[in-house]
């Protein structure tokens, strides 16, 4: 399939032009391979595009200014926590002793990042209330999975072979049921109360011999603090079961609530939400895990461990048989998680208390001035985030949350969540975070009314949104009826390799 | 107003009766909940499947759908055409968007679907 | 506060505006019994003391030594432009694209990197990117189950072991099964997947075989008969994984050339720092028949309501945000950034400089050969290798101990990632890039050869029996000393120091 009309730009491969770039490595003697059998070498070479260095440049430069970006704009994506990203940690994380060190070097070479990534797991596991913490996992989702796949090797080493299901509320994020069937377990999907909270007696009707564990998101994705929590993981370990926490929404809480303390027996952490390491357009993050007593012999190894004499070491192969084993090659997403320790360290106790408590204040904020804008489902305060709704304007006008949302773009502004939590409908999911000014949030609000006023009197400009940026509504059904994954191969021969 | 010489299942999925061969298809109502259809897996030819089984998936950009049995059988025959286009449940889901023949074991089975009115009302009140 | 705008007067207007007296309120719905009060942590810092932190911390580190080490990690030239572009807030600020208008940019440049692995690997489906190439080899191997509904995939012992440790991880939590093929003991194949074991673990009817999986090259550098391997595969109805070096792809067969259905591997020779273990760049390919359950995010081409050409992820329907429980995988955020770093990379490199870097590496590579032969280091195995391969050092612990002392990061002592091989028990792993120098490899084999010299010596003179076994490796001399045993350990917990 090919695209008639207009492009923004092309793409790197038709910039390329035969005999352009080059100077980047010296050239290799001519016959550097041929001592390799020519069975082993490929035919020929790719045909990947040369270009110059101020090309390429362009290209990119040209290509990052169609991009919003927390550094270009706010960006209220519930769930999501997008803060602003420090820029002392891009500095710290491009240090040479950090960038060029090699994940398999002795301990003895590494101790700066063996300390940094100690010192790391210590702070996450007073934060989140839990005995110890692994780096390793490389996104919150990989978090879900170590954490399940140790909750399931917890009950077989109790000989309990009988727990295959996994309860998650219907709220949850799509990632938790499909971690448990990753994990090999069923998922159970339990309504929620109508106050949005978790209904604990369809939990306390759907627990019993064959549940592993429950998986609740606390503040829950509606962005409220389960007022029910205690009595839930009461049922959860009189059943004999695990509670696993999904710590997405950790903003809110910081040290005002311990996972740990409360009975959670595991939980991740997104250090790409709570502790600001940057998005990247999707990753790299990190979803370290924290478990308490139960699950400590489990952590996937090797474990980062400190010594009498206070020096660091990774843990030997065979030291810990319990483990669940690695979960990648190497100790982790170091890079990242050294942006984590310079924000937890910027910040200390007191900053993160304050991070909190900034994050929910805002978000109230923006509720209470939305609440003659948009249907707000749950009056009571929110904690970091809050779910309003288009659903009365949907009947009152025709015009959905998606339509809302592709207009929000025109006044300025990142769309927030849409359509999740799948329990509310025609969702949108709205997180401030604490780094934006009240200026900006006041202008969120009255772009927002501005759209609810426009829908009344002008839906058609919000049912063809966006008007002003680089593209428009694209056909998602083209591009999946039709996939066009790859930039056909360059056909032409490529310039002789200047020798 | 559905077709009328058809049965159909709380699903969302249609029946045409001819002998002991079931021919089976989604509704338009099912078609469009689910929006433009992208993609549709069938099972093979040969297998036998159980009434109300999750024999395959429909697919569209932003959802996806298991297609169930509605009677149990051995699958003789499946649409072709849906593979290069699937956008045939959208445009004529009652005609040309069938997606496959079941050779019926037990045919009291037909007894278990709903007729037009039944699956009229349960549309109306979803 | 360190990065919010708050000032006291906005709080006290955000408050006034809700409707309560404190902040406090708003927590409210926190039981009594679960209120934590605040962290024990550090108290903050300036940025002025953090950096200088920092700095400290960084400084503890020793990445001043000649370094021969790869073994799944590889020191590479990156040219500063990659970084220069990286920096662009526009970019390493941007979220997810699922705003497609306001994301182009993150579209293309994704779309592209898929296009440019294409070319690398010969397949012409790439996702956006996996965790690493561990995760992305155990993901593969999950694929070939789903794809042929078997339940037993096979692993040569060449795959990296960290790799295939992730990979039985991975299958920890399902029913599937993972069985290692061995390795050729001797002979000019030595060290190679033993395709006569390989073929006998198919006859197995009880147990029909979905994947096989190899590296290329393996994890002891060898180049291995790819194409042979496959036509195994096939013939027993499974799928062939290609376990891949992105940099080696210059010049090295492709998976779609000798006819891998699925390629997997780390594109951190691409562009992107050795940063202890990450972030890396998990690369997945396949061929286009299996598009549907391949995991991770796709961006394909389309076009907007007036007709410009733009991308969008797409074939959504088979992500976690959909399937929910019947997703292929649970992957959400991946490892953009370094693809875009990969990206950059390749179109700063070219063709040419990419097949420069490749075989540039090839040619020091047998200059370290030459060197380490002659210094009493014979390679282990003779079939070829491009640009690693192991060596024979009698005392390799205490020798590559020594070595750290005289600067020298002399590769991989094998038996500390292989314990179990005792054909690896005294030998290293070392590798050559464009970046290794002749004087490096000077600095290396002469050193080498005197450790050699003294440490056959001190046995002569201490009558200490050297041998294939583990040697006793008792250290002579001063340096920087071993990892400190286990059983001297404390673990964190509780309140941080």
């Amino acid at each position: 399939m090919t695209v008639a009309g207009d492009r923004l730009g092309p793409t790197i491969f038709e910039r390329s032009r035969p005999g352009r770039g080059g100077g980047k490595v010296p050239h290799p003697p001519k016959d550097a391979l041929a001592r390799i059998p020519a069975g082993y070498l490929r035919a020929e070479g790719p045909r990947l595009p040369e270009v110059s260095e101020p090309e390429l440049t362009r290209h990119y430069v040209n290509l990052s200014q169609l991009n919003y970006a927390v550094d270009t704009g706010f960006y209220p994506l519930g769930s999501c926590t997008m803060k602003y990203n420090p820029k002392i940690d891009e500095w710290a994380a491009r240090l040479t002793g950090f960038a060029a060190l090699h994940p398999l070097v002795p301990d003895a070479l590494s101790q700066g990042t063996l300390q940094l990534l100690w010192e790391l797991e210590a702070a996450l596991a007073e934060i989140g209330g839990m005995k110890a913490v692994t780096l390793q996992p490389a996104a919150g989702a990989q978090g879900e999975l170590t954490g399940i796949l140790m909750v399931r090797a917890y009950h077989r080493s109790r000989g309990d072979a009988d727990r295959t299901e996994v309860l998650v509320p219907d709220s949850a994020h799509g990632t938790n049921p499909a971690t448990a069937s990753m994990a090999g377990f069923r998922t159970v999907s339990i309504p929620s109360a109508p106050d949005g909270g978790v209904d604990v007696e369809a939990f306390r009707s759907a627990l019993g011999p064959r549940t592993a564990a429950v998986m609740i998101t606390n503040p829950s994705t509606l962005g409220l603090f389960e007022a029910r929590l205690c009595e839930l993981l009461d049922a959860v370990h009189e059943a004999g079961a695990l509670a696993y926490m999904d710590g997405a929404n950790l903003n809110a809480i910081m040290g005002r609530f311990k996972p740990g303390e409360a009975g959670f027996d595991v939980m991740h952490i997104n250090v790409h939400k709570t502790f600001s390491t940057p998005h990247g357009g999707g990753g790299p993050g990190a979803g370290p895990v924290g478990v308490g007593e139960k699950l400590l012999p489990f952590l996937p190894s090797p474990r980062v461990l400190r010594s009498l004499d206070g020096s660091y070491r990774l843990e030997e192969p065979g030291e810990r048989p319990a483990s669940i084993g690695r979960v990648r090659a190497f100790v982790g997403n170091t890079g990242v998680l050294v942006r984590a320790y310079a924000y937890i360290r910027a910040h200390g106790a007191a900053g993160l208390c304050e991070v909190s408590e900034d994050a929910v204040l805002a978000a109230n904020y923006l509720k209470a001035r939305l609440s003659d804008v948009l249907d707000v489902p749950f009056s009571r305060p929110c904690m970091h985030e809050f779910v309003a709704s288009s659903a009365t304007l949907k009947l009152q006008t025709g015009i959905r949350t998606l339509d809302v949302a592709k207009r929000l773009i025109d006044y300025g502004f990142h769309p927030p969540t849409v359509y999740f939590p799948l329990t509310v409908e025609e969702a949108l999911l709205i997180e401030p975070t604490e780094t934006e000014s009240i200026e900006t949030l006041d202008a969120f609000v009255e772009a927002l009314r501005g759209i609810v006023a426009e829908a009344h009197t002008d839906p058609e400009i919000l049912q063809s949104a966006p008007h002003g940026s680089p593209v428009r509504r694209l056909d998602e059904t083209m591009a999946a009826r039709q996939p066009n994954l790859r930039w056909k191969a360059m056909t032409g021969s490529l310039a002789p390799c200047p020798d | 107003m559905v077709p009328q010489d058809l049965r159909y299942t709380k699903e969302h999925e249609w029946v045409r009766i001819e002998g002991d061969i079931a021919t089976v298809g989604i509704t338009a109502y099912a078609a469009e909940q689910l929006g433009d259809i992208v993609f549709v897996e069938l099972p093979e030819i040969g297998r036998t499947v159980a009434q109300f089984a999750a024999v395959g998936v429909i697919e569209s950009v932003k959802a996806v759908s298991d297609l169930f049995a509605p009677v149990g059988g051995d699958v003789v025959e499946s649409n072709a055409e849906l593979s290069s286009a699937p956008e045939l449940l959208n445009s004529d889901p009652f005609g040309k968007g069938w997606m496959l023949r079941i050779k019926v074991t037990d045919a009291a089975q037909f007894g278990g679907l709903l007729d037009p009115a039944a699956y009229e009302a349960l549309t109306a009140e979803g | 506060m360190a990065y919010g705008s708050h000032t006291t007067e906005d709080r006290a207007r955000m408050l006034r505006t809700i409707g309560v007296g404190s902040v406090d309120d708003l927590f409210a719905d926190i039981p009594a019994s679960l209120r934590s009060s605040g962290l024990d942590l550090p108290a903050p810092e300036s940025e002025a003391e953090l950096s200088t932190r920092l700095l400290r911390l960084a400084e503890r580190n020793r990445v001043d030594l000649i370094s021969f080490l790869g073994a799944g990690a590889y020191r590479h030239f990156t040219p500063p432009v990659v970084d220069q572009l990286l920096l662009r807030g526009e970019f390493y600020t941007a979220y997810t694209p699922y705003q497609p208008e306001i994301s182009q940019g993150t579209l293309q440049t994704i779309y592209e990197y898929q296009s440019l692995m294409a070319e690398l690997t010969g397949l012409d489906v790439v996702s956006a990117s996996h965790y690493d190439g561990a995760t992305a080899t155990a993901e593969a191997a999950l694929m070939t189950c789903r794809a042929t509904r078997r339940e037993r995939v096979l692993v040569s012992a060449g795959v990296h072991p960290h790799y295939r440790e992730t990979l039985r991880t991975y299958f920890g939590g399902t029913s599937l099964v993972a069985d290692e093929i061995p390795l050729v003991t001797d002979g000019p194949a030595a060290g190679t997947t033993d395709m006569i074991a390989l073929e006998r673990m198919f006859a197995d009817p009880e147990l029909p075989v979905a994947g096989v999986v190899v590296a290329n090259p393996s994890f002891l550098g060898l180049l291995e008969p790819m194409a042979e391997i496959g036509r195994l595969a096939h013939g027993a109805g499974a799928l062939f994984v290609s376990v891949v070096e992105p940099v080696s792809l210059a010049v090295l067969a492709t998976p779609g050339e000798y006819g891998a259905d699925i390629a997997a591997g780390d594109g951190q020779p691409l562009g992107i720092p050795l940063a202890y273990g990450g972030p890396y760049l998990g690369i997945l390919a396949c061929r286009e028949a299996l598009v549907r359950g391949i995991p991770g995010r796709l961006v394909g081409m389309t076009a907007d309501v007036d007709g410009r050409r733009a991308f969008v992820m797409t074939l959504r329907a088979r992500e976690q945000d959909i399937r929910r429980e019947k997703a292929s995988s649970n992957i959400c955020t991946n490892q953009a950034l370094c693809a875009l770093a990969a990206s950059i990379y390749l179109a700063a490199l070219g063709p040419h400089g990419l097949r420069d870097v490749a075989a540039l590496g090839a040619a020091r590579a047998a200059e370290l050969e030459t060197a380490l032969a002659a210094a009493g280091a014979p390679r282990l195995h003779s079939g070829p290798y491009l640009n690693e391969f192991a060596v024979r050092v009698p005392n390799a612990k205490a020798i590559h101990s020594r070595l750290i002392g005289r600067g020298i990061l002399a590769g991989l002592l094998l038996a500390r990632v292989l314990p179990d091989d005792p054909s690896l028990a005294d030998s290293l792993l070392v590798c050559a890039t464009e970046v290794t120098t002749p004087e490096d490899i000077g600095v290396f084999g002469a050193a080498l050869g005197e450790e050699l010299i003294g440490a056959a010596g001190r046995a002569g003179a201490g009558r200490v029996r050297a041998g294939r076994g583990r040697a006793a490796g008792r250290q002579h001399g001063s340096g920087p000393s071993d990892v400190a045993g286990p059983g001297s350990t404390a673990q964190p917990g509780g309140a941080a120091r």
